[in-house]
């Protein structure tokens, strides 16, 4: 790792000033992904400001409609909240399936939708949901927030403060693991919001990162159950193929782990 | 350059270290604890787990300037001078272990493991929750063994207390 100096601000005030000082400064939430980056020197910031105790930045609400995660709770948090496992277990389950235990003790979703990795499962919960990426300045659909490869809509100092989640009537997630990095090699978020509508992202499959796919969307439209899903056909192409998995390969698990999802989400 | 001041093993320790310290650099080079070791350096085998604030983390991912403040347990700090911890006796009596590379991690993580689900743990989810441990030699088998056998001793000996 090259040098760098490190802040802990305790307001996001505080954070973003700290940021304009830096000459190439970077956030540092739960550092499972920043870190290992700086260890193999791809990125070498200036200022490194760890915005992970910002009391402001952590928490969990639920109201009748919507659950509000603040950027900086740590997935074990997330795991263990009340208000998570009542109003979306979909969201409970998915983050129980992020790496292992001890990533899981550091990472925050914050961090995990900041960086929008094309195998990352997040992004599939806030895209499917509907969600509302609220930062310092402003607040950011979902659908105008990922931006491709670890590309998203947000400045450069700009500090995602929370994701507010629309409760829906059923939701469920399913990946399968990459058994080495535990990444999703294909997942898939299914919704049917309480207006009938349904939604459907998966992540881990497109080069262009998390997708909805509206081939499944028009199956559960017709028909809310997995064996809808037996006759579509999902097309391989921009579908990701790697030593892991060929685009067709891939093409098939949109489809299984969706059917798994519906069948999870009851 | 900064200053850090941290509690390692019920001690309070200051230390003057680069920012890019990493905790387990803090812990191997400038403390001695070489007991928490360096497996892969990329955050996946867990061979660098130590308890930071009661949580098990990779100290490999770790800034110093991140545990500032914060209470953290090494593998040298759970035994009672030359009574082992449960879950070091347990290692030890199942054959938990061959080179003994991976097993620190592997025992910081369990401990933490049998914390978060006392006494009701069952084999499938000692090795779902040992999924961030890699190790190279022992196959699993006997380190599930031990986890198992450690979490029924610690649940009888915290019934003793
Ligand atoms: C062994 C291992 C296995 C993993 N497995 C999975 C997995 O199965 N699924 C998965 O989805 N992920 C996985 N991850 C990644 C993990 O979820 C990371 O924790 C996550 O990608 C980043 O979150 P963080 O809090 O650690 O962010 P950091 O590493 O601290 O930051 C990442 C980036 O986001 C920026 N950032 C952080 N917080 C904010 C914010 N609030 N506002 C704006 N920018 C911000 C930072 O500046 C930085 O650029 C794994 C990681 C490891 C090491
Ligand atoms: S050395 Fe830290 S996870 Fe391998
Ligand atoms: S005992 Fe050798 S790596 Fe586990």
């Amino acid at each position: 790792m090259y040098s760098t100096t490190y802040h802990r601000p305790s307001t996001v005030e505080e954070a973003v000033a700290l940021f304009a000082k830096g000459s190439d400064a970077k956030y540092l939430a739960g550092g499972h992904t920043l870190l290992p980056v700086m260890k193999q020197r791809l990125t070498a910031p200036s200022d490194v400001i760890d915005i992970a105790r910002i009391p402001a930045l952590i928490g969990i609400e639920a109201s009748a409609d919507t659950l509000t995660i603040k950027a900086a709770t740590t997935y074990v948090d997330i795991v263990n909240s009340a208000d998570v496992k009542r109003t979306i277990p979909a969201i409970a389950h998915l983050t129980s399936v992020v790496g292992d235990p001890a990533v899981r003790a550091r990472g925050t979703i914050g961090g995990s939708v900041a960086t929008n990795d094309p195998s990352a499962d997040y992004p599939a919960a806030v895209l499917a949901l509907n969600a509302t990426i609220k930062t310092n300045k402003r607040s950011i659909a979902a659908e105008d927030f990922f931006k491709g490869l670890f590309a998203t809509a947000l400045d450069e100092n700009e500090i995602i403060t929370a994701i507010s989640f629309p409760i829906p009537a059923k939701a469920g997630y399913s990946k399968m693991r990459n058994p080495a990095s535990r990444f999703a090699l294909t997942g898939v978020f299914v919704v049917q919001t309480k207006s009938g509508e349904i939604r459907v992202a998966a992540t881990g499959a497109s080069q262009n990162g998390v997708m909805r796919v509206p081939a499944i969307e028009a199956a559960l439209k017709a028909n809310w159950s997995a064996s809808a899903l037996d006759g579509v056909k999902i097309s391989d192409e921009g579908l990701m193929a790697d030593i892991h998995g060929s685009s067709d390969y891939r093409a098939n698990l949109i489809k299984v782990m969706a059917q798994r999802a519906v069948t999870a989400a009851g | 350059m900064s200053t850090v001041t941290l509690t390692v093993n019920g001690k309070p320790v200051t230390a003057e270290v680069e920012d890019r310290t990493l905790l387990v650099q803090l812990l191997r080079d400038h403390l001695g604890l070489t007991g928490t070791h360096v497996g892969c350096d990329t955050s996946q085998c867990g061979a660098c787990i130590v308890h930071i604030d009661g949580r098990a983390v990779k100290s490999c991912t770790t800034l110093v300037g991140q545990a500032n403040g914060a209470n953290v347990t090494t593998i040298e700090g759970i035994s009672k001078g030359d009574e082992l911890h449960p879950m070091q006796a347990a290692f030890r009596d199942n054959h938990g272990l061959q080179c003994g590379y991976c097993t620190p991690g592997m025992i910081m993580s369990a401990i933490d493991i049998v914390n978060r689900h006392g006494g009701e743990l069952d084999e499938e989810t000692v090795r779902q929750e040992l999924e961030g441990n890699i190790c190279r030699c022992t196959g699993y088998h006997n380190i599930v063994k031990s986890v198992l056998d450690a979490a029924s001793r610690m649940k009888v000996a915290q019934a003793a207390e």
